[in-house]
């Protein structure tokens, strides 16, 4: 292993490509943390954002003319602002409305961190998106089908969670794809609250090392793997649900 | 006519008074009256759009009345306190269109209502529903998906998946109606199974000769109101109406 992160050493020494988060074990552990917490923040923010979107649809079918409004309401909302006021509004205006609270080290600091507005923020935007995808999905799924649940006995939510939604889920996996593609690489936007993700720690690396075309490669490379792999996952589920004669 | 009135055997188990139903400013429905004893086999005929699955969608409370009374073991179906899940265990419903749940196998769409809505035990479902599933003739097709079978398989299928809730009533909406010529025996074979083992079912449908030799009742209904009724030998040999000679002489 040394001698692996040594030929980085002498590569930068031959070369001048400079990539030192392969022989500086402190980029290095800076690299991995952002990696990390770039996952972690993805994954967050794919499971919060898609049980808004389940629940977001399940409301929008409510019978209250005030309980669909204000699904509606909040779609327009975070779908006709930029992501990035977006997250400044939560961190800078919600953010300072909430108590303080002592931390262990004794200080007043604010009670939710900048990882936690990033990951609320993040999962109600791409959640918008993900109410109008199952409702489309949703509405896919024949008023007759719904019927026949009623009347074998299912509820308004029994029939939701175990009919509606499986079918809906079928037909809606594509555009659903899309935007938790989309909701990974927003994840970048979380730099400008100083959440230690990827794109902030490379910052920090090229700030010390003046390395910048070879962070920005490393960038781009890492989010073509991660993209890829949650493409990947989502065909192989896509796959996984596919039912003979129903749908494509 | 109290709520807690307990309903015995010799009444009607479905008792439908003077319903009035309307779809916005159109009346369906426009008093209708009909009682099922138990054990009895009804068919109801009548040309496209005269209410027939209107009504029988009311009966299981799948859409409200107007005007009227829907009384099922003596249970009105359309108090708002009604518990819907009660009168659902009692009224099994098959549709034209089978509606089945396209990603679930036969045997799950037969055993998916026992335990998610009545939480029954898992094991004796599911030996229930491969019993069910070989009372209509489908054995084998257990894990096959709706969409890998024929039409009539489909609406066997739908059939058993209703009797797995042990209805006392079962209502069918033109089940043969959108089935080729071929398959539509093995679903009525399936019927008067059920019917003759005393099974209580309201039949809509335009099988003449089926209704003529299953029915206890037969009624024909056009434009919301029923115009005819009798005990079937009667009925196709001399019907009084006019416009149900008319349908008639069309449909046979
Ligand atoms: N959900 C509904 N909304 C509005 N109109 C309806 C609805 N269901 C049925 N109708 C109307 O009610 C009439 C009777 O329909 P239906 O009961 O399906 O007749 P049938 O089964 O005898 O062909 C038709 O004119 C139909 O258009
Ligand atoms: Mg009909």
């Amino acid at each position: 292993m040394e001698g692996f992160f040594a030929w980085f050493q002498w590569l930068y020494d031959e070369t001048g490509i400079n990539l030192t988060y392969f022989y500086d074990s402190f980029d290095r552990a800076r690299m991995i943390g952002g990696f990390f917490t770039t996952i972690w923040l993805s994954l967050v923010c794919l499971f919060f954002s898609s049980i808004i979107g389940i629940v977001g649809a399940w409301l929008q079918g409510s019978r209250l003319v005030w309980t669909r409004r204000i699904v509606q309401g909040y779609i327009q909302f975070f779908r006709n602002t930029p992501p990035l006021v977006q997250m400044y509004f939560f961190f800078f205006a919600l953010g300072n409305l909430l108590p303080r609270v002592k931390s262990e080290f004794g200080f007043m600091e604010p009670m939710l961190g900048n990882f936690t507005w990033a990951a609320i923020s993040l999962s109600f935007f791409a959640g918008a998106f993900n109410v109008e995808i199952f409702r489309s999905g949703i509405e896919a799924v024949p008023e007759s089908t719904r019927e026949a649940a009623e009347s074998l006995g299912y509820n308004r939510l029994q029939s939701y969670l175990y009919v509606v939604l499986p079918l809906a889920f079928r037909v809606c996996l594509p555009a659903l794809n899309n935007n938790l593609v989309n909701l990974v690489k927003t994840t970048t936007l979380a730099y400008a609250i100083a959440v230690p993700e990827l794109l902030y720690v490379s910052n920090q690396i090229w700030s010390d090392s003046v390395n910048v075309p070879e962070m920005m490669t490393t960038l781009l490379i890492l989010y073509v793997a991660l993209v890829g792999l949650l493409v990947w996952a989502m065909h192989r589920w896509e796959r996984a649900i596919r039912v003979p004669g129903y749908g494509t | 006519m109290t709520d807690t009135q307990t309903w015995t055997a010799d009444q009607p188990i479905v008792r439908i008074t003077d319903v009035h139903k309307s779809f916005g400013a159109v009346e369906v429905l426009k008093g209708v009256s009909l009682d099922v004893m138990k054990g009895d086999v009804i068919c109801i005929i009548g040309p496209s759009g005269s209410g027939k699955s209107t009504l029988l969608r009311c009966i299981n409370a799948l859409v409200p009345i107007n005007k009227g009374s829907i009384r099922v073991e003596g249970q009105e179906v359309h108090d708002p306190k009604l518990n819907k899940l009660e009168l659902r265990k009692k009224v099994g419903m098959v549709f034209q269109q089978y509606n089945l749940f396209p990603h679930k196998t036969a045997l799950q769409n037969v055993m998916m209502a026992p335990v998610t809505v009545l939480k029954q035990n898992k094991t004796e479902v599911e030996a229930r529903a491969y019993a069910l599933l070989k009372k209509v003739r489908l054995e084998g097709k257990e894990p096959s998906y709706p969409g890998e079978l024929s039409g009539g398989q489909q609406q066997r299928v739908a059939i058993a998946r209703s009797l797995a809730m042990n209805p006392d009533v079962m209502l069918f909406d033109e089940v043969t109606a959108a089935l080729d010529p071929e398959t539509v025996k093995e679903v009525l074979v399936t019927i008067r199974e059920l019917a003759e083992e005393g099974m209580t079912c309201l039949l809509v449908t335009h099988e003449m000769g089926f209704a003529r030799e299953l029915a206890d009742h037969m009624y024909f209904t056009d434009r919301g109101v029923i115009v005819e009724h009798g005990p079937p030998e009667d009925f196709f040999a001399n019907p009084k109406d006019p416009r149900t000679k008319e349908f008639l002489g069309q449909i046979l």
